[in-house]
């Protein structure tokens, strides 16, 4: 995907230190992202070892999927600090892709995640600069604003700015480090 | 010029120039790509996709495939992954595959890169796998990617890196024998958090590091991604040089890199290693830190020895060290990483038995060189912890789901300690078993 400017939807919210295996259990892993109808089944699996408390805040127990098994109705993740630790498999970005996940506004990520994200063009991974798992609820409708970098929670009518891409801007807006790396001369196209 | 840590002097190297400071975006040129049975299917795909069905790996010397994930498994989906790897090796015929079934297989990556000679000093080794950080024990940048990453990797033999800055931590001191390296990465991660390295390279120093094996230096470099480091490195010294040589067959030329003095640090932590006690991270974090004894008494389901973290020679002598002569009370897996760890439980001896003996008769099951049960994977995968069960382990990672179950409770800590725990059923500090 190339980088949208205005992405609106529903927010799903998790705390902190959400790893891989939480976002994609390992025992999933054997689907081959490379075969489109498996690319598919991560979506139908994202966020499955979410303990069920901690799933959906603030009340837990919000399944992340509802009307279709493999596309959840949400279009962004609000989570604390440390999204992504752990592994280092890029089935995490793209089960949250796969899932229909558009952007993610984490106070920080790890960083094998956020290379992933932004390498593999799947989602944004915004930065927010106060702790937004506290005020947005899993449910309200936001709406993203990547070139001011700015989120609007429209249940709530609250703003919050987000820190800026920095760097990694020219990748996500070429859609990746292959085009990126082509558009900047780095790759013979 | 401006002094530079070994971090950074091995990025500046490899992106051609003199000097690079943190956080500069440079394109580093790749001495060695890692990928295995997991990642490698993906990789393998985002290769072909971007430079064609037909393109050629960049250098296929500097490629190693390594099947060690999901190996003795009866699920097809993960038998066909190894088929994709198989198939692929052949066709760009690589010479450093290590295929399941064969003489040549071998098991968890990072142990198997070391003894078959693909780490040396001063490079830069890239592998699909959060732990390649391991490596960093032969004082190379070693770090782990993606699929998208390797793949571009294969095609182009370079990547983009952000110039991260140094943590320096210092282990003076002589470490006492019921402590393992595993104890004092724990502390480590306990002090500065899962989040305490992000973005961040950890370099280790003092002579309570030098006097490790190079097998508990790894075990220290392994864990850095559980605070969130980039890569973790010790400076290679003569035990270093001595472990490499002897295995570095083909003669491949390297340079070792050291820090220069008056480089900057961002961080720097001194520890007296005499004055540290036996640690446990409690779930479901691996910086839920805890001295054992806090956590001595508490009730245990199973116990398991392996991985890429405790699953060397060096971790199984410690095991058996205590579980000669004793019986274990709960389940207890034994995984060596590796072929040749697995051959060595058969040929080395303590008290005049093997230590693979001293497990069995232990009450201990003993399974097949892999990743197993560390990551959970499929169902039938030995030692997977297939129920809400409590398990003390050796491994690197505890987060929920980690091992299978996601109510399952993991604690980690070292194998001394695993192995006291699983004579008694309940954590058990190791003092209490050795003389």
């Amino acid at each position: 995907m190339t980088m949208q400017t205005t992405i609106t939807g529903k927010a799903y919210v998790l705390g902190d230190n959400i790893d891989t295996d939480q976002i994609i259990p390992a025992q999933y892993l054997t689907f081959n992202p490379a075969i489109p109808e498996e690319y598919k089944q991560f979506g139908k699996y994202a966020l499955s070892s979410v303990p069920p408390s901690q799933a959906g805040l603030p009340k837990g127990h919000v399944p992340f999927h509802t009307d279709d098994e493999f596309v959840s109705p949400y279009k962004f993740i609000v989570a604390g600090k440390n999204f992504g630790c752990g592994s280092s498999r890029e089935h995490a970005p793209i089960a949250l892709d796969a899932a229909g996940i558009e952007a993610v506004i984490a106070e920080f990520y790890a960083r094998i995640f956020y290379r992933n994200a932004v390498n593999g063009g799947y989602l944004i991974p915004f930065e927010s600069v106060e702790r937004l798992c506290e005020r947005v609820c899993t449910g309200d409708e936001l709406r993203l604003d990547a070139a001011q970098h700015r989120l609007h929670n429209q249940t709530t009518g609250e703003s919050y700015e987000l820190k800026p891409l920095g760097e990694v801007a020219p990748i996500l807006e070429a859609g990746g480090i292959f085009p990126f790396a082509r558009k900047s001369g780095m790759l013979k196209s | 010029m401006t002094p530079m840590t070994l971090t950074e002097k091995i990025l500046a190297r490899h992106a051609g120039r003199d000097a690079v400071q943190p956080g500069d975006n440079i394109w580093v040129d790749v001495d060695v790509l890692m990928t295995h049975d997991v990642c490698g299917p993906g990789t393998i795909g985002i290769f072909k996709q971007h430079f064609g069905k037909d393109a050629k790996v960049w250098d296929r010397h500097k490629v190693v495939v390594v099947p060690d994930h999901y190996i003795f498994t009866a699920d097809k989906m993960a038998n066909r992954n190894v088929d994709v790897l198989r198939q692929f090796v052949r066709e760009q015929n690589l010479p450093y595959y290590y295929d399941v079934g064969t003489d040549k297989y071998k098991g968890v990556c990072h142990i198997a890169l070391p003894e078959e000679g693909h780490t040396r000093p001063g490079e830069v080794l890239f592998g699909t796998d959060s732990h390649t950080c391991t490596a960093g024990a032969f004082g190379e940048f070693a770090t782990g990617i993606g699929n998208t990453d390797a793949g571009f990797i294969l095609g182009a033999g370079k990547l983009w890196v952000k110039v991260p800055p140094t943590m320096r931590f210092v282990f003076h001191g002589q470490l006492p024998p019921y402590l393992m390296a595993k104890d004092l990465i724990l502390a480590v991660i306990g002090d500065i958090g899962c989040d305490g390295a992000t973005y961040r390279a950890m370099e280790f120093d003092g002579d309570g590091v030098y006097a490790l094996n190079i097998e508990e230096r790894m075990t220290l470099c392994n864990m850095v991604i559980e605070a969130g480091g980039k890569n973790g490195v010790i400076a290679p010294d003569k035990i270093t040089l001595d472990y490499v040589n002897s295995r570095n067959t083909r003669g491949v030329p390297y340079t070792p890199v050291y820090t220069d003095s008056g480089a900057k640090f961002i961080f720097e932590k001194v520890y007296d290693v005499s004055k540290l006690q036996p640690i446990v991270a409690k779930p479901h974090s691996p910086d839920n830190r805890a001295a054992v004894a806090e956590v001595r008494g508490t009730k245990l389901d199973r116990a398991y020895i392996g991985s890429c973290t405790g699953g060397k020679l060096t971790d199984f002598r410690a095991a058996a060290q205590i579980l000669k002569d004793k019986s274990v009370r709960i389940d207890t897996f034994v995984v060596p990483a590796t072929s040749e760890v697995a051959a060595g439980l058969k040929t080395e001896k303590i008290g005049g038995k093997t230590l693979e003996e001293v497990f069995l008769s232990a009450g201990a099951k003993v399974g097949p060189p892999s990743c197993a049960a560390c990551l959970g994977g499929p169902s039938d995968t030995f030692g997977r912890l297939n129920q809400p069960l409590s398990c003390i382990s050796t491994t690197n990672r505890n987060f929920p789901g980690r091992m299978g179950h996601k109510e399952a409770r993991v604690y980690l800590a070292s194998p001394l300690t695993v192995a006291a725990s699983a004579v008694t059923g309940v954590i058990t500090d190791p003092r209490e078993y050795m003389e």
